[in-house]
């Protein structure tokens, strides 16, 4: 269980070591998994190495970024995953806020209700991009055709008409529940006595809302919308089920367009190329967010201590 | 960011299942039964699900009463397509998504549990930057690594191995247990550790007989996490699996290739293979916030 050693309370070394001990396992086999491949990958991205062309390798310095960076797909893909991840992370939060909202009262079946909602987050992603590609989607016997047909949109091809659209609807349907416990966590939060000094003073519910509850709540929204963005910019399995990124490459995000050069084009260099100006992208926003992120995590504990 | 401030009393221990105090607190003062709102509440919910609900009443269907314009409500049950797909083969992949789900959430509970004490109760220098560390790897993207990965896997034979994916889901999921852990562990009154200490039982010691009997619901309840993530993982599975490894998802998009026209069929797989999960999520939905927010939202 515990690497530790009882340690001899004389040195101070040895007690550091004895802290730092238990830290190492997790810490050592996290650098493996996932430092040193990225390493690797820099690596690789520096050579030209194609899997159909054995012995094709050798030291090609930045050629492969200078290929990927005028490659019209690439840059089709990075705008899609810019676009889906921004769409899929501000409608699920408008709609998180609402269904929020809604739940932070006593009413009847309350529990199922929350129950219900928060089911389309943990549903298979593959099972869910097909129940939409499918169930839902279908221009004949699907059932958002069926809904829409009084409006005159009843025998829309959505999958293959509006790809990204239709993608997005799937992944606002996985990740709106997400973004409602998140926020329904902040709302009951709140003071209880904040909220009846407001009403002392005469707020309406809207007066309320925008000069209480949303502020109280911006710390919940900012940790929602970028944990939100780390997950969905990595959404590989909704795009491969529902659209396989077509037709043509209409809707096929960085990871796919990454995963298509590598395992069905055999480019292993550019691939890789490709992976590490999405990791660069990721640090600029991180470095942001993530001291946002650290901030709201270290003053949550400050809470608690 | 502001937590909810529990009061001491019910903070430990705490079982996953149990309500949190700020759940069953309502939140703001509301005249119980405005009916009209919550009639409205309950149908945006059903709306909201009903993709869901449709997946499952489909399944249930006779191919015939699936494909039918308009949609069909009302039909005569049956359990046909369920027999279909196990029928198909499917145990295997039960199988090999079983021993991913619990082999790196043990392993996870292995690693994390150390970790988020020493970075919790004994605070190691620079612990700070180690946290950093554990939550930045979250952010370096799948597809950045999984290239190397492949070759690797492919040069030290492998590749369609169960365990390849076990290590790889417990360093996925290491850093959100990490955290989350750790979140479990600032919640333990420190006068527990420090009685110990003054007994004179040595720290592996306090961990092992003192901490973890604590520790327990917030371990469980990390442990569920963890499954919800590894049980729908796809990436990793279709790109590092073939037909020894392969997981549920990957049954699944293979099954959709052969059976694509049959949405009854398919409806009854993504309803079996989603289940275990979503069952997995109801028990553990009061930890689903601090599990998906890595332990600063309680």
């Amino acid at each position: 269980m515990s690497t530790t050693t009882a340690a001899p309370r004389t040195t101070r070394r040895s007690r550091d070591w004895a802290r730092r001990a238990p830290l190492l396992p997790a810490l050592i086999f996290t650098i493996l998994l996932t430092q040193l491949p990225f390493l690797a990958t820099i690596w690789y991205s520096l050579r030209s190495w194609n899997l159909l062309r054995p012995g094709s390798q050798e030291f090609t310095g930045l050629s492969n970024y200078a290929a990927i960076l005028t490659d019209r797909q690439f840059l089709g893909a990075a705008a899609n995953t810019v676009l889906i991840t921004a769409s899929c992370v501000l409608v699920s939060m408008v709609l998180g806020i609402g269904l929020a909202m809604l739940l932070d009262r006593r009413f009847l079946g309350r529990g199922v209700v929350r129950t219900l909602l928060i089911t389309p987050f943990l549903i298979l992603p593959v099972a869910t991009a097909l129940l939409w590609k499918t169930t839902m989607f279908d221009p004949v016997f699907g059932l958002v055709g069926f809904v829409l047909s009084p409006f005159g949109l009843g025998d829309v091809d959505w999958a293959s008409s509006y790809p990204v659209l239709s993608v997005v609807a799937a992944l606002v349907w996985q990740w709106t529940p997400f973004m409602m416990l998140l926020i329904l966590a902040g709302l009951q939060s709140q003071e209880r006595d904040v909220i009846e000094a407001g009403q002392v003073d005469g707020a309406n519910t809207w007066q309320m809302f925008a000069m209480v509850t949303l502020p109280h709540l911006r710390r919940y929204i900012e940790l929602g919308v970028l944990l939100g963005a780390i997950y969905v910019v990595n959404t590989f399995d909704t795009i491969y089920m529902m659209t396989q990124g077509g037709p043509g490459t209409a809707s096929a995000n960085l990871p796919f367009t990454i995963y298509q050069r590598a395992f069905l084009g055999f480019d292993v260099g550019q691939s890789a190329a490709m992976g590490v100006v999405v990791v660069i992208g990721t640090i600029i926003v991180a470095l942001v967010a993530l001291r946002l992120i650290f901030r709201a995590f270290l003053s949550s504990e400050e809470q608690n201590a | 960011m502001t937590a909810t401030h529990d009061p001491p009393a019910e903070r430990v221990p705490r079982s996953p299942r149990s309500a949190e105090p700020s759940a069953r607190r309502p939140a703001r003062p509301s005249r119980v039964g405005r009916p009209a709102l919550t009639l409205l509440t309950w149908a945006i919910a059903l709306v909201f699900v009903s993709p869901a609900l449709w997946m499952v009443l489909t399944a249930f269907k006779q191919e015939t009463d699936a494909y039918t314009d308009p949609p069909r409500v009302l039909f005569t049950p049956t359990l046909e397509r369920f027999s279909t797909v196990l029928d198909a083969g499917i145990m295997p992949y039960v199988g090999n998504s079983l021993i991913a789900t619990l082999g790196s959430a043990a392993l996870v509970v292995l690693l994390g549990v150390p970790a988020a004490y020493a970075l919790s109760i004994a605070p190691v220098r620079r612990s700070k930057d180690v946290l950093f560390f554990f939550i930045s790897t979250k952010m370096l993207p799948v597809v950045a690594v999984i290239v190397p990965l492949y070759v690797a896997a492919g040069q030290l034979n492998v590749l369609d191995n169960i365990w390849t994916l076990v290590l790889l889901y417990t360093a996925m999921n290491l850093p959100i247990a990490v955290w989350m852990l750790r979140s479990f562990f600032l919640e333990v009154p420190t006068a527990i550790i420090e009685a110990a200490r003054v007994e004179g039982a040595s720290l592996p010691r306090v961990l092992w007989s003192v901490m973890l009997p604590v520790m327990a619901p917030g371990i469980a309840a990390t442990v569920l996490i963890c499954m919800i993530f590894s049980w729908n993982e796809f990436f990793f599975a279709v790109n590092l699996t073939a037909s020894q490894a392969a997981t549920v998802p990957v049954f699944m998009v293979g099954f959709i290739t052969s059976e694509s026209l049959y949405w009854a069929q398919l409806s009854a797989a993504a309803t079996l293979v989603s289940l275990p999960i979503v069952v997995v999520g109801w028990i553990a939905q009061r930890q689903l916030v601090r599990g998906l927010s890595m332990g600063a939202v309680k």
